[in-house]
């Protein structure tokens, strides 16, 4: 198979998925649909595995340099002579690496779903919307063209918008998708406004094109970096803007909100779109752009850092505080998008200085697998005991054995233990910061010991702690009361996915991603790794004592520091001032005011004029009441007036 | 192809059916008629295409002229190009959709359905003039029947918001006519004699104070018809109050007709005065935009919603001409066809599920995804196309606007632009909150729990509206070739100083 139709058919396939699904299966064959829409989603995985298989070990490099091909273009909507949105598929090492990851936890999440969402009345429009997001994704991860990236941004940000909103009866999920909805758009309207900026100064919306004129010294370079509003270049103002895009998709501080209110989805989708694929896809167009950050825009990359490393914090910090186990894994995804963002932010292009980049996509390869994992392992444990709460949890290691292990893995890989995957590409990030920015290696490192604690607050709150009870259902779920740990379709996934925890750690990464295509040996030094480590071990031991049976030792340790505590516990009310700006301030009063205006002012003169007309024509019709003085009076008035007119114009001429 | 079939049509369809003994004939009748026309404009599609493919380049193609009033120099003049076309598809497919959805209308069957075709014969007559004063018949043409339309059948404060749209739609008519007389005799001095002719006048370029003198009047009048801030307020009250179909044809047809007046007469024949006030047509537009989608956030009857939202998307029309650059241009055209066939599909939904729970009121429904699935995805459909979504045909019509309207450097052409940009989050913010407590969430009113689905027709309506938007949406490379010609030979005018 050439690369062009394979990579036609990668998207092409789910996109089959989605309408045969929406439009037939829906109504004839909806048990077969998730069968159809799985079987499918295999076919996407193997064919996107072998065409990274060749990019990677057929083709190969030349000159020890990954190639950037272009497996098809057309031009889809022309603006002008040069610039035209194309639709396309590029080969390169992200573009690849993103297809492996984005189609087989597709796969996992397809496979994983028979289980879960068994029994559901809306059991085929699920898999649709499923093949919906994932054509998106693809669509998203393989663009050529900056404006083909956005319209598959919006496409994903519309699937994640009808699966959050997937249990449209329940108002919270309503609100929760409208939230995503309008968040993400917010930033894209940033994002539309940055490429309208970045393409204006480079007469090309081309990937390729763009980037060799912005990175190369040549008339688009001076004309973009000299022009300016407010002292900052234009430049910089385009990328900072497409990446408000990005960090809003990212779910970065501040633009982070919607993110945890999103888990109103169904629990694959989460571990689908809002864990291991749509949110990485700031990080990833962040990397699409890099070589114009990192050779001509250094103060746009610096603000990338600086808000991957606090966004990472933050988010740290309100996951030690959370108790639906959901919303914990959402502040941890932040907060490891947050690590990727960074590390893309302290990498420099070509060589060594490259580590940041190398270490971010290696994060983000190997965070897909264990946060993916401890969502479906979440999943498995919210569909046995009917909750989200871990108030509600405590003793499930024998009650679920297969899920705890796996869950134990996925928080062994996300803590950085020596081992596992996390650890490998963490290092690395580590490795980078370190190299480049004290401040950010330090914030890094305290994020790392919290990602431990929480992660393992989450652990034991869930499968150690009290003993678990035979549990009470009011769920939907539940006509089965007295099932078992999860079907197999729902265990397969998870020890996959718990495998690869571990394995894709030992991928030598380096010699696939890297900032400039040239292969990067990343050496590893035992003695950086000693102190995030020993943080991680004590994190996990501290987490041990407060969680693994139950005591008042984290009560009284939260009422210590009850500022704090409780801050994180209301997620440092970022949410209360966005709604009292919004919808007190935006929307409240200037929809008020637009509303007001309309009815009474531009109207006003409206009617107000029909009013004039109507007392003006009363009185003209009040004129002819046939009695003969009147119109003698009439008469005789007219005829004196025009008399003092004539006097009056006598003397002008 | 000779060009008057397409005024042929919609009137013998009138006479069938004035001639019509029965409303099941009338309706027949009508939608024989109006699919008749549709498959006639796609053979003109296809016909124009193979001769602009042969090499043709006239500006105007299947032009005809007979001599009507001499003695005034008008002329029964009629030709078009690429944009007259995609106007003319816009009307076609939407006489069907209209036709179809007023299946059920029972009082005054007859009466109804011929005015719904003699408002179509103007539009269409409109459309392919290229005589300002048949253009002018024409237009007057498409008013009248609307304020029976919605003085008859509409509902509410039926006779008010007929009277305000009939009355401040013939205000627009009036100013359009002083802004066509000044032209007719300001051409004078450059055609020689006085002339309506539209290529003439254009060819031999006004003197710049007629232009001056003119523009002012034609673009107020026009922009009436357009819903122009501050001139819109027809538009809210006349659409809650029209019948499906009017208001279909209201939002989806009229409303053309001034941004293609607005573009064919104001810029086209005087592009020394369009560049003059430029500045106050962006403003305006960009007012329209951003003020329309706040006003739109505070309506609380789905017809309003989508009456202020037609305000902010029309405003996109008016920025993307008031811009003058070509693919503002372009985008501009794109945007009427677009919005023409997304609110009518919206209009549409929104009659249909009035039909059935006899509220628009957004408080009072809710939950409507469970009992009739098929017209709420329509409804989200056609909110989605309003704000945006990539794959529907408001996307690639905003989106060439915001491209071609982003060429002009100026700060204050860039700040309108960035308000455009921002509107589209507003519009988000409308759109959700309606269909969010509109289709989903829980059943408001336990009426609503065994409510009937779509019919054919209306299913076969929505769906002919929706495969166009698709059309656009999904392969928006066909129109911008229809449109990139006639496009260019407006800026060829603008550009000739």
């Amino acid at each position: 198979m050439s690369d062009s139709l394979a990579l036609l058919l990668v998207p092409a396939l789910p996109l089959a998925a989605f309408l045969l699904i929406f439009l037939v299966g829906r109504v004839y064959f909806p048990k077969f649909s998730g069968i159809l829409g799985t079987v499918i989603m295999l076919a996407t995985t193997v064919i996107s595995m072998a065409t990274a298989y060749k990019y990677f070990f057929v083709t190969g490099k030349v000159d020890g340099v990954y190639q950037h091909l272009i497996a098809f273009k057309f031009t889809w909507l022309p603006f002008s002579e040069n610039v035209s949105i194309d639709m396309g598929a590029i080969m390169d090492p992200i573009s690849m690496v993103m297809i492996c990851v984005v189609t087989f936890i597709s796969l996992m999440v397809h496979i994983y779903s028979l289980g879960y969402m068994k029994g559901e009345d809306r059991f085929a429009i699920y898999y649709s919307y499923l093949g919906l997001f994932t054509f998106s994704m693809l669509g998203l991860v393989l663009s050529t063209n900056i404006f083909q990236i956005y319209i598959f941004w919006e496409l994903v940000g519309v699937s994640s918008f009808l699966l959050i909103g997937y249990y449209f009866d329940k108002p919270s999920a309503v609100a929760a998708s409208k939230k995503a909805f309008i968040v993400t758009r917010f930033a894209d309207a940033g994002f539309l406004i940055g490429i309208l900026v970045l393409s204006y100064y480079t007469g090309t919306l081309d990937f390729e094109t763009m980037i060799a004129r912005l990175t190369v010294p040549g008339s688009e370079l001076t004309a973009i970096t000299t022009a300016g509003f407010l002292g900052v270049s234009a430049l910089t103002w385009g990328l900072m803007l497409v990446f408000m895009g990005g960090a809003g998709k990212s779910a970065m501080f501040p633009l982070h909100i919607w993110l945890p209110d999103a888990m109103e989805g169904p629990t694959p989708v989460s571990a689908l779109i809002h864990a291991a694929t749509m949110v990485v896809a700031g990080v990833y167009l962040v990397a699409r752009l890099f070589p114009i950050f990192a050779i001509s825009c250094p103060v746009g990359l610096d603000v990338v850092a600086y808000i991957g490393v606090f966004s990472s914090m933050f988010a740290a910090i309100i996951a030690c505080t959370q108790t639906d186990i959901k919303r914990v894994l959402a502040y941890s995804t932040m907060s490891q998008i947050g690590y990727m963002m960074f590390a893309l932010g302290v990498a420099g292009y070509g060589g060594e200085n490259g580590l940041g980049f190398t270490a971010s996509f290696f994060h983000l390869f190997t965070h897909a697998m264990f946060k993916a994992l401890l969502f479906l392992g979440a999943g498995a444990v919210i569909h046995y005991v009917h909750s989200n709460d871990m108030r509600d949890m405590g003793g499930l290691r024998k009650h679920m054995p297969v899920t705890h292990i796996a869950f134990l893995i996925a928080c062994l890989a996300i803590a950085g233990v020596p081992g596992f995957a996390g650890f490998f590409s963490k290092e690395e990030i580590l490795t980078a910061a370190h190299n480049s920015n004290p401040i950010i290696y330090w914030c890094a490192i305290a994020t790392a010991a919290l990602t431990a604690f929480y992660m393992f607050r989450l652990y034991f709150n869930i499968f150690w702690n009290k003993e678990y009870h035979a549990h009470h259902s009011d769920s939907h779920h539940g006509d089965d009361h007295h099932h078992g740990e999860a079907p197999w379709s729902m265990k397969a996934p998870l020890i996959i996915l718990a495998l690869l925890s571990i394995a894709t750690g030992y991928i030598p990464f380096g010699n696939f991603v890297s900032s400039d295509g040239q292969a990067l040996h990343s050496e590893f030094h035992l003695t950086s790794a000693i102190l995030p480590v020993s943080l991680a071990i004590g994190a996990i031991i501290v987490a041990m004592l407060f969680y693994r049976k139950k005591n008042a030792v984290p009560d009284k340790i939260a009422g210590t520091i009850k500022g704090v505590y409780t801050g994180a516990l209301h997620k440092f009310y970022i949410d209360e001032l966005y709604l009292f700006v919004t919808k007190k301030l935006i929307f409240g009063i200037g929809g008020t005011i637009a509303a007001w205006f309309d009815k009474n002012v531009v109207d006003g003169v409206v009617n107000f004029s029909a009013t004039v007309g109507e007392n003006f024509s009363d009185t003209l019709k009040k004129m002819q009441n046939g009695k003969v003085q009147s119109y003698a009076m009439y008469f005789f008035t007219g005829v004196l007036g025009f008399v003092l007119l004539f006097v009056f114009l006598w003397d002008k001429f | 192809m000779s060009l008057s079939i397409l005024i042929i049509i919609p009137l013998l369809t009138a006479l069938a059916v004035i001639f019509c003994r029965n409303a099941e004939q009338v309706k027949w009748t009508s939608l024989f008629g109006s699919v008749a026309q549709l498959a006639v404009s796609g053979v003109m599609f296809f016909q124009y295409n193979a001769l602009r493919k042969a090499g043709e380049v006239a500006q105007f193609v299947f032009e005809e002229k007979h001599t009507w009033f001499s003695f005034m120099n008008i002329n029964y003049h009629i030709g078009v190009d690429g944009i007259a076309i995609a106007m003319i598809l816009l009307t076609a497919f939407v006489v069907v959709a209209g036709v179809l959805v007023s299946w059920n209308v029972s009082h005054l069957t007859k009466e109804f359905y011929l005015l719904l075709v003699l408002l179509s014969t103007g539009a269409y007559g409109f459309f392919i003039s290229l005589d300002l004063f048949t253009m002018f018949f024409f237009l007057e043409l498409a008013v009248i029947p609307k304020f029976l339309l919605i003085g008859i059948w509409g509902s509410g404060n039926k006779e008010y918001s007929a009277m305000k749209l009939a009355l401040m739609l013939m205000g627009g008519s009036a100013l359009v006519l002083m802004g066509l007389l000044i032209v007719y005799f300001g051409s004078a001095a450059s055609c020689g004699a006085p002339t309506y002719n539209l290529i003439e006048i254009a060819s031999h370029r006004l003197d710049f104070s007629t232009q001056m003198f003119a523009f002012p009047f034609l673009f107020a009048g026009f922009g009436v018809f357009t819903a122009m801030f501050p001139f819109h307020t027809w538009a809210p009250d006349g659409h809650s109050s029209a019948p499906t179909a009017a208001s279909m044809f209201l939002a989806g047809i009229s409303m053309k007709l001034g941004g293609y007046g607005c573009l064919r007469v104001a810029v086209y024949l005087l592009p020394d005065a369009a560049h003059e006030y430029s500045w106050i047509v962006v403003l305006l537009s960009a007012i329209a935009i951003f003020y329309g989608s706040f006003a739109t956030m505070m309506q609380k009857d789905l017809k309003y919603i989508n009456a202020y939202s037609s305000v902010s998307h029309c405003g996109f029309v008016l920025l993307g001409i008031g811009m003058l650059t070509k693919t503002a241009i372009t985008g501009a055209v794109m945007q009427m066809v677009s919005h023409g066939l997304m609110t009518a599909l919206f209009f549409a939904a929104i009659g249909m599920i009035y039909e059935r729970t006899h509220t628009r009121q957004v408080e009072k429904l809710g939950g409507l995804l469970k009992v009739i699935p098929f017209l709420s995805t329509i409804f989200v459909i056609a909110g989605l196309c309003s704000l945006g979504l990539p794959g529907l045909s408001g996307f690639v019509a905003e989106m060439t606007v915001f491209q071609g309207a982003w060429q002009r450097p100026e700060t204050f052409y860039r700040l309108a632009t960035i308000l455009g940009c921002l509107s589209i989050v507003v519009t988000a913010v409308y759109i959700l909150r309606a269909s969010g407590k509109v289709i989903m969430g829980p059943i408001v009113d336990e009426h609503h729990t065994h409510l009937s689905d779509a019919r054919w027709n209306e299913k076969l309506a929505s769906v002919i509206l929706l495969l166009a938007i698709l059309a656009i949406g999904t392969a928006p490379f066909w129109l911008t070739d229809l449109l990139n010609p006639g496009s260019e030979l407006i800026m060829n005018q603008l550009t000739a100083r």
